[in-house]
């Protein structure tokens, strides 16, 4: 790496604005740290974004020239098909189950294995195993346990001497399938975020409330979760970008199938534009999935975070 | 303190049968490696009462596998050492150099945080073919790293901001410049981002599907998401050898969670918290 760090005693345009601010070899230091990354970001993050912008308003399966203007088609034909509303509808479902189900498992586990404990240490870290395997290795694991012909849903089945029942394969339940998938793999991330916050709640409040006559219960609504408020604030917000983002727990469980029931956003992006390489009605998607981000991420932050930053 | 006992036990029980929900369907894998298919119909959940090795064995001399884990290893590896560099050395522009305009520069880096990789992805890809990357670890590569950098560089920035001035003053009155002071001091005194920076990094890259689905075409080049995703379609109703090819790719993510628990844990949440 460079030694440029006698620069400031290199003679003559010590006087320079140059030399000033390149005290240490400061300004060699910058134009060597930040260009590359810049330009890596700006590159592969920005300008792909504009792109997508400029791509939606043209047909284009990405050979030869960008010729055929359509305007606001693209953009007309995904907001009128009935497989986006689906997937809108699909990632809605994620969200309220999220919200109404999975967060409430999460803290509840969350305030039973907080506290240091090695019992608390096994459990917390069982709960936390999902999160960490592949998305694609936890469908296709969950594809066995629900396979009509092989897992766990053939053995009740069986037992109950009824036909083969292959939820996946069912229009009506397929996604509700995917969403107890959805629980078993985050559920574990969102306890690590409460039991951290849980773990700073001062333990002179719990215990002077306790010395006030609190029971357990009022002792965990009125006072630990409250002043987890923080937290759970923030997993609410994973929840609901992780419901605008899901994809690889998708392609293994269903594909998107049965027609098209079990899409999320990006399932629908992959399977109607990136598949068919019709760029410019899957930059159009793109387009809208990060307007539908944004705008949720900026006014979901000034309603709630405000506080923090 | 009977009561006491009867929430406590109430608790366990609590515990259990979540824990029950998480492991049975883990379990069922790995065990389903070791059953015939029959077995696997009558007793998809259940120790295997005829164990049978053969399908674990053929799935850990199928060179495809370790082909894909190679492959993997390497992107993982490229995209995480890329990523720490770049992120630290920009963070600490922004921690120590402090240029004129630095926060904006530092906004801007935080807006790739707000919105999911899959929104450029057909622009993405067109910009690596024209680059002549498909079909190249780099084109999987270097995507990686431009979306990871926001993130690291959030981290890198706030744990470079609270190391002590006297520090960077004491050095700077020894003639240390400032690419010396990153690399001989600020470097060495970080470990502990480093590492939760990179579990993070690693583990996304290792678990990514979509951006070597749209890249990768040859097989050969595959990381072992897309090689697991392949020879399901192969054998797709031979469920034993599914289960054990699963069982063995979740071997390496099960062993490094044990090893660097206390990273992962930071880096998968403490990382989100902090963000």
């Amino acid at each position: 790496m460079p030694q440029d760090t006698t620069s400031l005693s290199q003679g003559k345009a010590q006087t320079s604005w140059f030399s000033r601010n390149n005290q240490g070899g400061r300004l060699w230091t910058l134009l060597l740290f930040l260009p590359p990354a810049l330009c890596l970001f700006t590159l592969f993050v920005v300008v792909p974004l504009f792109e997508a912008s400029f791509f939606s308003f043209y047909r284009w399966n990405g050979i030869g020239e960008l010729n055929n203007y359509l305007g606001l088609q693209n953009y007309s034909k995904v907001i009128g098909h009935s497989a986006f509303h689906t997937a809108i509808g699909n990632t809605l479902k994620i969200v309220a189950v999220s919200l109404l189900i999975q967060l409430p498992l999460a803290l509840s586990v969350a305030l039973c294995v907080y506290k240091q404990s090695w019992a608390n240490t096994v459990f917390r870290l069982i709960f936390f195993l999902p999160y960490i395997l592949a998305e694609v290795v936890a469908g296709l694991i969950w594809k066995f346990i629900y396979d009509g012909n092989y897992g766990v849903v053939n053995m009740f089945t069986e037992f109950f001497g009824l036909e083969n029942y292959f939820i996946l394969g069912d229009k009506q339940w397929a996604f509700a399938a995917i969403l107890i998938v959805i629980i078993w793999k985050y559920f574990g991330f969102h306890m690590m975020i409460f039991i951290a916050a849980l773990q700073g709640v001062p333990n002179d409040l719990v215990e002077a409330a306790k010395i006030d006559g609190a029971t357990r219960l009022q002792t965990t609504f009125l006072i630990k979760i409250p002043l987890i408020k923080h937290a759970i604030i923030l997993s609410m917000f994973f929840s609901i970008l992780g419901a605008l983002q899901l994809f690889d727990l998708i392609i293994p469980l269903t594909n998107g199938g049965p027609s098209h029931s079990s899409h999320s956003i990006v399932s629908y992006l992959y399977t109607f534009g990136i598949s068919r390489m019709r760029i410019g009605f899957g930059s159009a998607i793109g387009v809208l999935l990060f307007i539908a981000c944004v705008v949720f991420a900026f006014t979901y932050q000034n309603a709630f975070m405000k506080d923090k930053k | 303190m009977k009561k006491r006992f009867m929430n406590d036990w109430v608790k366990i029980c609590y515990l259990m049968l979540i824990a029950g929900f998480v492991l049975v369907p883990l379990l069922a894998a790995v065990l389903g490696g070791f059953k015939s298919l029959g077995e696997l119909q009558s007793n998809p959940i259940g120790l295997p009462n005829n164990w049978e090795f053969e399908h674990y064995g053929a799935v850990l001399n199928n060179p495809f596998l370790w082909n894909s884990m190679k492959n993997s290893f390497v992107i993982s590896s490229m995209t995480l050492i890329l990523t720490l560099l770049g992120g630290a050395m920009t963070a600490f522009t922004f921690s120590h150099i402090r240029f004129v305009g630095h926060r904006y520069v530092y906004s801007y880096f935080l807006l790739g945080m707000m919105f999911p990789f899959a929104t450029g992805i057909l622009p993405l890809f067109i910009k690596i073919r024209d680059l002549g990357l498909l079909d190249s670890f780099y084109g999987v590569v270097i995507p990686q790293v431009a979306f990871g950098l926001a993130m690291a560089i959030l981290l890198f920035k706030t744990f470079f901001e609270q190391l002590p001035a006297e520090l960077f003053d004491a050095a700077r009155v020894d003639g240390c410049g400032y690419a010396r002071f990153f690399f001989e001091i600020v470097i060495p005194l970080s470990t502990p981002i480093l590492a939760t920076v990179g579990v993070f990094v690693l583990v996304t890259s290792w678990n990514n599907y979509l951006l070597p689905l749209v890249v990768l075409n040859n097989s050969d080049l595959y990381p072992w998401t897309l090689g697991i995703m392949q020879y399901q379609g192969e054998f797709a109703v031979e469920w034993n050898k599914v289960l054990a090819y699963v069982s063995i790719t979740v071997l390496p993510a099960l062993a490094f969670f044990i090893v660097a628990q206390k990273y992962i844990v930071a880096g998968l949440t403490g990382g989100a918290v902090k963000g």
